[in-house]
């Protein structure tokens, strides 16, 4: 079953970092329906509204105002309906520490933000479609981890 | 005189009398046509929402007779799903592409989980076998339908065994990499790091890790 749209939410304080995301997400082979967060206390509002279609990934930025990414994830984990999302990390930081502690916390993927368009694109045609696998091939989410960089 | 009077009254209440059995008779000796307009949408998202909500599914209509459904339903739920919609004469149309991708990942898992010799198989002989279809012709279609290669999708497969094993504890990862049928332990280990991005001792720590932490 081919679902028709993949609903990705980014949650990002960076302006400049949305638009380059969503226009790397345009350029997608499969089809998506992206929408933001501007901080970390609008993404967990959001989230915990009943009307809200939660989205097939979310797209977390480590270092955000008001509430942090890894603040967020601790807290999506321990929420019934929402602890098992697909999270992916997305973050400027590549120390080890970070990228094992957020898997530890339950994050699925952990992107360093790339530096260029065309790595971005790259990361995301391999993320989406390594996602689709998850959702149709009954692989085990729970041991879903990928690191890209 | 007077016995004439009496019918003469009665006459009218008689002719009364008279067509209202009539009335009465028609309705029963002749059908009753009644027109009815329907919106054939309203009826068919009626059973629908019936019949998916007897399975707890919400689904969004996308138009043209195409739905969206918040989860994924496994093969036997479609199948129970589709007999109850048959008898209102509601169809699940099924593409043919999709349906040939799903019996080749099938194949793959089987072949990939099988417990002995599975993945010793040369898998484009096994898979050609299998479907009965050639090769190239599976790896064309798999590719349309999922923009990734059969090769990375039994890759893929075999590195979710890896994990499984490795999360089981049992056997050492020599052991696995020639249950796998890897050539060795440093070819399972590339494998790995370059389809999850981790080395597989990582993995083993960070899953143990996170289970420590949920408790």
């Amino acid at each position: 079953m081919q679902k028709s749209a993949l609903h990705i939410l980014l949650a990002d304080d960076d302006e400049d970092d949305r638009l380059f995301f969503k226009d790397a997400f345009e350029e997608v082979k499969i089809q998506t329906k992206v929408q933001f967060a501007h901080d970390g206390m609008e993404l967990m509002e959001h989230l915990m509204h009943p009307d809200t279609i939660l989205p097939d990934i979310l797209f977390l930025d480590l270092n955000m105002p008001k509430k942090t990414g890894k603040e967020c994830l601790i807290e999506i984990k321990k929420t019934d309906h929402l602890k098992h999302l697909i999270i992916a990390i997305y973050s400027t930081s590549s120390s080890e520490e970070d990228i094992e502690d957020t898997f530890i916390q339950g994050a699925n993927i952990y992107i360093k933000k790339p530096s260029n368009f065309n790595a971005l694109k790259k990361i995301i045609n391999e993320v989406v479609t390594l996602n689709w696998h998850y959702h149709t091939s009954g692989l085990n989410r729970d041991t879903f981890l990928l690191r890209l960089k | 005189m007077h016995a004439l009077k009496l019918p003469l009254i009665l006459l009218p209440s008689i002719i009364l009398f008279s067509k209202i059995i009539l009335f009465i008779f028609s309705n029963i000796f002749y059908t009753m046509k009644l027109f009815i307009k329907f919106d054939i949408n309203t009826v068919c998202s009626l059973f629908l929402k019936e019949k998916l909500g007897e399975r707890q599914v919400n689904y969004t209509p996308l138009g043209f007779g195409e739905i969206e459904l918040d989860k994924n339903l496994t093969a036997e739920e479609l199948e129970s799903m589709k007999n109850d919609l048959e008898p209102l004469g509601l169809e699940i149309v099924e593409n043919q592409k999709s349906v040939l991708v799903q019996k080749i990942k099938d194949a793959i898992i089987e072949m990939v989980f099988m417990d002995e010799n599975g993945n010793n198989l040369k898998s484009s002989v096994y898979l050609a076998e299998k479907l009965n279809h050639s090769y190239g012709y599976l790896s064309n279609i798999f590719s349309e339908v999922t923009y990734s290669s059969i090769e990375n999708f039994i890759i893929l497969q075999k590195i979710e065994r890896a994990k499984q094993l490795i999360i089981i504890n049992e056997l050492s990862l020599t052991e696995i990499a020639f249950l796998l049928n890897y050539s060795s332990v440093a070819h399972l280990s590339t494998q790995f790091k370059n389809t999850t991005g981790i080395t597989p001792s990582a993995f083993q720590r960070i899953i143990k890790k996170r289970r420590e932490n949920l408790k």
